[in-house]
């Protein structure tokens, strides 16, 4: 039966979760070819947010059509993600800020106001 | 659970396959330490999205709990690991 339609959740699911791919894909591409430390942080903060955000909405919508009553508890996950995502970055950049000062390398510029 | 969304899943987790190595890779090139420490992080969150789609997989709510987990023990290693770049010790 080839023409058979699957469930419009399944067509859902499905698009939701190969855009999670390739939204880790490019936070991986971009974890590998920036070329500096700080630059580097920025790519997996995809990963962490936008990639999570996106499997927890495709998980929701499948488990919702399964059970059929709405499962909204993975957004645990995404709660617990997003308080500690920032920490990590936060701490993790004043450790690289650190060492690089105590190593004499070259930081990056101060933040200035705009005069 | 129809063909597509059988295929979309094993060519989802062929891209977290992808990326994990390319993570990997940094884990092991990094020039200094806190980039092992961020490819670290990295693997982690994606093992994470791992588990959530491997729930939509088998249909089985037990993943949550991993993935939960595995959330809470990435974050601890890694402000850990963190905050002993920054002093030489963890505490």
């Amino acid at each position: 039966m080839p023409s058979v339609m699957p469930p419009l959740s399944e067509i859902l699911v499905a698009v939701l979760l190969l855009a999670s791919g390739g939204v880790v894909l490019v936070a991986a591409l971009g974890l590998w070819r920036l070329p500096d430390f700080f630059l580097r942080m920025h790519a997996p903060a995809l990963a962490s947010t936008l990639a999570a955000w996106i499997v927890t909405l495709a998980s929701i919508v499948h488990f919702s059509a399964r059970g059929a009553s709405l499962a909204l508890h993975v957004w645990l996950i995404i709660i617990v993600l997003s308080i500690t995502a920032p920490i990590t970055t936060i701490v993790l950049a004043r450790a690289a800020l650190f060492r690089r000062r105590q190593a004499g390398d070259p930081l990056p510029a101060p933040l200035r106001r705009q005069a | 659970m129809s063909d597509v969304l059988s295929l979309a899943i094993t060519v989802t987790l062929i891209l977290y396959a992808v990326a994990m190595g390319i993570g990997m890779a940094r884990l092991f090139r990094g020039p200094s330490a806190q980039d092992r420490v961020l490819a670290m992080d990295f693997i982690y969150v994606v093992g994470m999205l791992v588990m959530l789609v491997l729930a939509i997989r088998y249909d089985s709510e037990m993943y949550f709990e991993g993935a939960l987990l595995m959330v809470l023990f990435g974050f601890v290693g890694s402000v850990a690991m963190a905050k002993f770049l920054l002093r030489g010790e963890v505490i």
